[in-house]
């Protein structure tokens, strides 16, 4: 049974197929209406992120699915003590396709070695979160038509960022691409991303604290918010927070080619007035995600047999 | 028991020095009930220092778990006082249940029932699940 549990589950041709179907669903959005009628999607989700899960079901009913949920948190079964792996085998009865969010790394792969339908990674602490990559890929098509010769700076929280990895990790099998790691010290990029990820594909990358003076060589600015729960200290947490704040005025004098994205949810990385400027484009990163959801369903369903 | 002459049982000879006990501890040698020496720090020609484990018993050793710890160990099996195999050791692709991820956000460690797996990479041994590194490949 194929589930999606990390980005690189995904080749780059099978993230084509996955763009060339979004972008159709994007042109014709009639002829996918009844894609998916009488399939069910499970939300599992055992931790709320309810903006993740709302996309999953706006994908699935966007298809014209069912979906169910189990309640977040503390209704869950989890609370009554039973398995990720007891209750994928339990789910599987019900529903076509599963989309599991875990506090815990590794959950979603041991939820697919025991589901007998195709399971979704909707983010597995702070592991994997693949739906958000590829929402973030289906952004830089659209809006550069183009994987190859790209430089993207990464900005803020590069140590504990997922989604920086993860973006990193799928780029890194373009041709071209160079990265800019725009961090405060304390946040840096791991060395295990660099040696694994970086290194094996030959990406070059620069290290720098100054967020406006590497802005000129940007294809893509892709800003992250400094995690709280990451800090052991509150202190450390505020000093580091506000350090990369993108406003109005340093977006002046960034290049016109230069996108700005966001996995959002911002704490106040990015300024509201950036918001209108036609570089932002990290509300489109959310609609694109429901698109890129919709099509790795239908994907799966397929593979499955179950379409 | 005689360390220099075992009649039935198990010798693993050129264990580099220090890697016995640990050796010992996964084999869960300690806890059977059985004569087991380990002589450490022997000298040795081709390696200045090895460790070795005798087993005074025809016991199933796990070759994967000698692999992982030292994969450069051998393992010599003895009857009636003669040598009389010797297990070729490699590397395995995957560990089962040997040593558990330290990683305490790991799913492994809340849920009991999950079998342990570290799996070979190019840079070690990586928990199945969360891809952290096995505790004994940290230098
Ligand atoms: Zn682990």
């Amino acid at each position: 049974m194929r589930s999606v549990i990390d980005i690189m589950d995904l080749s780059t041709a099978e993230i084509q197929d996955l763009i060339v179907t979004a972008e159709d669903i994007i042109e014709n959005p009639d002829q996918y209406a009844h894609a998916c009628e009488r399939k069910k999607l499970a939300t599992l989700f055992f931790e709320p992120s309810t903006r993740t899960r709302m996309s999953f079901e706006a994908a699935m009913y966007e298809l014209g699915g069912h979906v169910i949920s189990m309640s977040e948190a503390n209704s869950s079964s989890a609370a009554k003590g039973e398995s990720v792996a007891d209750t994928a085998k339990t789910v599987s009865n019900y529903v076509d396709i599963i989309a599991m969010r875990h506090p815990k790394e590794g959950a979603a792969l041991v939820a697919s070695m025991n589901a007998s339908v195709p399971v979704i990674n909707a983010g597995d602490g702070g592991h994997c979160h693949p739906t958000q990559t590829m929402a973030d890929l289906l952004t830089i098509w659209r809006e550069k038509k183009q994987f190859d010769h790209l430089t993207i700076g990464f900005c803020g929280d590069l140590k504990f960022g997922r989604t920086v990895h993860s973006l990193a990790g799928a780029m890194a099998r373009y041709e071209g691409t160079k990265l800019v790691l725009i961090s405060p010290e304390e946040l840096r990029l791991p060395d295990y991303v660099k040696k694994n990820i970086l290194a094996p594909a030959g990406v070059p990358f620069t290290e720098t604290t100054d967020l406006e003076g590497s802005m000129n060589d940007l294809d893509i600015l892709y800003m992250t918010r400094v995690q709280r729960e990451r800090f052991f200290n509150e202190e450390d947490y505020l000093r580091l927070k506000d350090r990369y704040i993108l406003t109005e005025e340093k977006l002046k004098s960034a290049p016109e080619r230069m996108i700005v994205m966001h996995p959002l949810p911002r704490v106040n990385e990015i300024s509201v007035a950036v918001d209108e400027d036609p570089r932002a484009c990290y509300f489109k990163q959310v609609l694109y995600g429901k698109y890129m959801r919709m099509a790795l369903i239908l994907k799966l369903l397929k593979e499955a047999g179950r379409l | 028991m005689n360390i220099d002459s075992i009649r039935n049982g198990i010798v693993i000879d050129h264990i580099s020095p220090g890697k016995g006990m640990r050796l010992v501890q996964l084999l869960n040698l300690d806890r059977e009930d059985m004569s087991v020496a380990i002589i450490k720090n022997v000298h040795s020609r081709k390696m200045g220092k090895k460790d070795i484990i005798k087993i005074d018993a025809e016991i199933p050793v796990d070759l994967d778990v000698i692999g992982f710890v030292d994969p450069e160990a051998t393992v010599n099996r003895i009857q009636d006082g003669v040598l009389t195999e010797k297990k070729k050791i490699v590397q395995p692709k995957q560990l089962v249940n040997v040593i558990r991820c330290r990683n305490p956000r790991c799913i492994t460690s809340v849920e009991q029932e999950i079998r342990h797996v570290f799996v070979l990479r190019d840079d070690g041994y990586r928990c199945l699940y969360c891809e952290t590194r096995a505790e004994e490949d940290r230098k």
